[in-house]
Formats: C-alpha cells, structure tokens, sequence
C-alpha cells in the first residue's frame, strides 16, 4: 500500500542529499531536447511540488526561487518567469500541505492539477504581457500529465524512506 | 502544529518569516527581475553566468538524443545513402555550370560595378555550426546552435541553410548562441518579391509560417512567386531566398491584403546551418533637417487698407 498520512505506514526521515539530487535530476530532465513535444511535463515544477508537499520545512520558496533562476536561463525565457511561476507554486503547496496528505493518491492528484496548470497560466500571463505569442494549446496539456504522473511519482520518490514490512511482534511500532 | 500559510499560531518554534512576508519577498524580486531584463537589460552578466555553469549539465542531457540520432543514421540502409549519394551528385552536375561560372561572374560583375561607379556588394563570409537542440520555451520560435562569442559570433548576424535564410543571432553565449527564426513573432525580415522586385516586410506569424504585412490589396503579387532578401536593413546579404508565397487573401474590406508565406529554409529541422559574417553597413547620408521656408516679413502681413 502506498504511504499517506491515513495509511499509518510511518516513514524513515528523509535524506537531504537526496531531495537535492531529485531537483537536479529533475532540471536534467528538463535539459534533455525531445524536439518540439508541446504536452512535456515541466519535471522541475513536479519535482519541486512534491518536495515542497511532503517536506515544507526543507524545501520552500527560496529553492523554487533559485529552480526558477536555473530554469529561465536553460529555457531562454525572461528573467523571473520561471521564478515567479515556481514561488507561486511553492506558497500553493504550502497552503496544501498539512491537508493533501491526508488524502487517497488520487484526490491528491486533483489537488496538485490546479497548482500545475495555475503555474503554467502565470508563465502564460506573463509572456502574453510583454508582447508574445499564443503557445500550442497541447502546452496547457503538461500540467495535465503531470499531475496523472503523480502516483509512480510519489512511489519512487518515498522508495528511500520506506521501512521493512517484516511485522515484529516484539517491537512497538 | 507548524504555522502553515493562512493562519498563524503563536510562535512556539522559531521559522524564520511568516509564508505570507517570503511570498511578498520572492515575488517581489521576480518582478525585479522581470522589469530589469525586459526593460533595462542588465541581467545579461549573470545570465552568462549562470547558462556557463549549467552548460556541462545541458551538454551531458544532449548525449541521449544524439546517440539516438547516431543510431538511427547507422540503421539507415545502404540504399537510400546510395539514392541519396545519386541525388546530390545529379544536382551537383545540375549546378555545376553555375558554379563553375560564379568566379567569372562575380569578376565580371566586380568590373561592371566599377564601370558604373557604384558601391561594390560584399562578398559573403561565414562559419558552419550545428543546430544543437530546439529552446524549450514554448512561446518562442528559437534553437541553439554550437558556436558562440569564443567562436566570434556576434548577435545580429544572419544565419541562413542550404535552401534560404532561416533568422538571427540574438543572443551569445561563451559556447553556444541563440538563433531566433524566422517564424518567431518579434522577428522581421525585409524582402522583394523577385519576379517584380516589390519591396515588403516579412514577419514571424508563429507556429512555422510567415507573414507579408503592409501590401496593398490589389499589389502584383502570386501564391509560387519567391521572396529575397532586399538588403536594406544592412543586416542581410541581397538575394538570399527566403520564403515562398502560399496564399493570398484579398479581402476589400481591409486595406492590406493577408499573404500567407512559407519558409524556404528547414526553419523547423535540425542539421548544419551557415552564421554569416556581419554586413559592413554603408554611412548613412547626414540627415539634414530642411530649413523651414519663411515667408518674406511685411508683404503678407501688411493689411489691405
């Protein structure tokens, strides 16, 4: 069974190093050209949204600050496009966090679908502000896809912190 | 219970600022940000900076995709490599007069020129690169190309491919630079038509199409007729190919007509383009502003009695 907070499975604290390496794994992924397939999930902002879910007090608004940064200069976009759009993303998951987990995966999967989608019409004001064209409408498609990527996604990423389901009579917990 | 956004509790722990001030805090520096780049430009340093740091982790995200595409090239057959070979050595022998010719033309043309006492043109130079990946940034029209300001590769110079002009440097980096196509929607391209010699502009209409702006509804103009280059921008060479024209729409309500346009360049396809040097503009003829004409005092102002 997959862990949430409902489920009692308890979880090993989470390593730090791995949460960093998740984030830059999660830019490489973002680096990798695949041509010009609109719907790509944006793995930064997915990444950054589950980190910032399961561990608020590790991961916040500073990281998606300097993801945002990381992510305007690779994408040749605006400076502070990214970092807005992530910042507003980060302060969403916050909000979420202390409720979502509470949830079946799959009514968290419907919670992170506005966020995903939200992050990306606030991309989209912004470009559409200074002056630039209408994207593919497949690219409002990513946050879609994303968010039904949920589930592996938070499987894989608590495969670290899961404990041995051997049962000990002898041991509390 | 840990503050959350929201709503605060008293303070048990200590957690740095509320949600609420760091949200006001990091949108306010994004949109620090987003003026200083747009409207002053300043940003460019750390840009560089940082797209030098990142670039081993972009180069490393290529390797995948370009094994792929060595991959897919060693499957390719021996009998298109060999339909292809046959092609091109037709074509070759189809043009072989042109160019076997263009040295004794341009001599001629150099002399002719100078007969007509008319500026000479600039011959053409450039420096092949590679087309390394389409930008991710789906509300643009650009790729990254592997050479950059350590190759000498200045923004503003005009990168064109084996069939006709496909956009612009605009922006440089150590190792590799950002080329604009033709099909984004801020570029513009001046042109003439060549079977008339009408001068226009072509801009960027977004998704792989182009557009010619401000023609009359009733212009000499044909879906097949082929745009060039005019030169007038300084920036181009005249003469380069650049879009073909398919379709003209010519609607009496309006005062221009809508002419569908299609790049003659793999605007959308990668390979291995020419970033030609930079066209060494003419001096502008001093502009002298026309001495206001004023009429002779007295006459006029005398009144008829």
């Amino acid at each position: 069974m997959q862990p949430t907070q409902s489920s009692r499975r308890i979880l090993l604290p989470v390593n730090s190093w791995f949460v960093f390496g998740t984030l830059l794994a999660a830019l490489f992924l973002n680096m990798v050209p695949l041509g010009r397939f609109p719907a790509m999930p944006d793995w930064v902002a997915l990444v950054l949204l589950f980190w910032c879910i399961h561990q608020p007090l590790k991961v916040g608004m500073g990281a998606a600050f300097a993801l945002g940064v990381l992510m305007d200069v690779a994408d040749a976009s605006i400076m502070g496009q990214h970092a807005l759009a992530y910042v507003m993303l980060a302060f969403g998951a916050s909000v979420l966090s202390r409720r979502i987990l509470w949830f079946p995966l799959i009514q968290q999967a419907l919670h992170v679908l506005p966020i995903l989608v939200g992050t990306q019409v606030i991309m989209l004001l912004i470009r559409l502000a200074v002056g630039a064209n209408f994207p593919d409408p497949f690219w409002l498609l990513g946050g879609v896809i994303g968010s039904a990527l949920w589930y592996p996604l938070t499987y894989l990423l608590l495969l670290p912190q899961y404990r041995p389901v051997e049962r000990d009579e002898n041991r509390p917990i | 219970m840990i503050p959350t956004a929201g709503h605060s509790p008293p303070p048990f722990f200590k957690r740095g600022p509320a949600p609420l001030a760091r949200l006001l805090f990091f949108v306010s520096l994004s949109f620090v940000m987003l003026a200083a780049d747009l409207r002053f430009h300043t940003l460019e340093m750390l840009r560089q900076a940082i797209a030098t740091i990142i670039w081993p982790i972009q180069r490393v995200a290529y390797v995948p995709v370009d094994a792929g595409m060595d991959l897919s090239e060693y499957f390719s057959t021996l009998y298109s490599l060999k339909t292809e070979n046959d092609q091109l050595r037709r074509r070759e022998l189809a043009t072989a007069n042109q160019l076997l010719r263009q040295g004794h033309l341009e001599e001629e043309n150099r002399r002719l020129r100078a007969l007509l006492d008319m500026r000479e043109r600039q011959p053409a130079e450039g420096r092949v690169a590679e087309i390394l990946y389409a930008a991710r940034d789906p509300f643009t029209r650009r790729v990254i190309v592997d050479k950059g300001s350590s190759a000498g590769v200045e923004p503003g110079q005009p990168v064109i491919d084996e069939l006709g002009v496909l956009g612009q440097i605009t922006r440089t980096y150590p190792l590799t630079s950002e080329v604009t196509l033709l099909t984004d929607k801020d570029q513009a391209i001046p042109v003439q038509v060549q079977r008339s010699g009408l001068r226009a502009v072509l801009a960027g209409a977004g998704i792989g199409a182009l557009e010619l702006r401000f023609l009359a509804a009733n212009a000499d103009i044909q879906p097949g007729d082929i745009l060039v280059t005019s030169g007038l921008d300084g920036v181009y060479l005249p003469g380069l190919p650049v879009a073909r024209i398919v379709n003209i729409d010519r609607d009496n309500s309006f005062s221009f007509a809508r002419i569908d346009c299609e790049p003659l360049a793999g605007v959308e396809r990668h390979g291995q383009v020419l970033i030609l040097g930079r066209r060494l503009t003419p001096p502008l003829p001093d502009e002298r502003p026309l001495e206001p004409v004023t009429p002779a005092r007295g006459a006029r102002n005398r009144k008829a009695p």
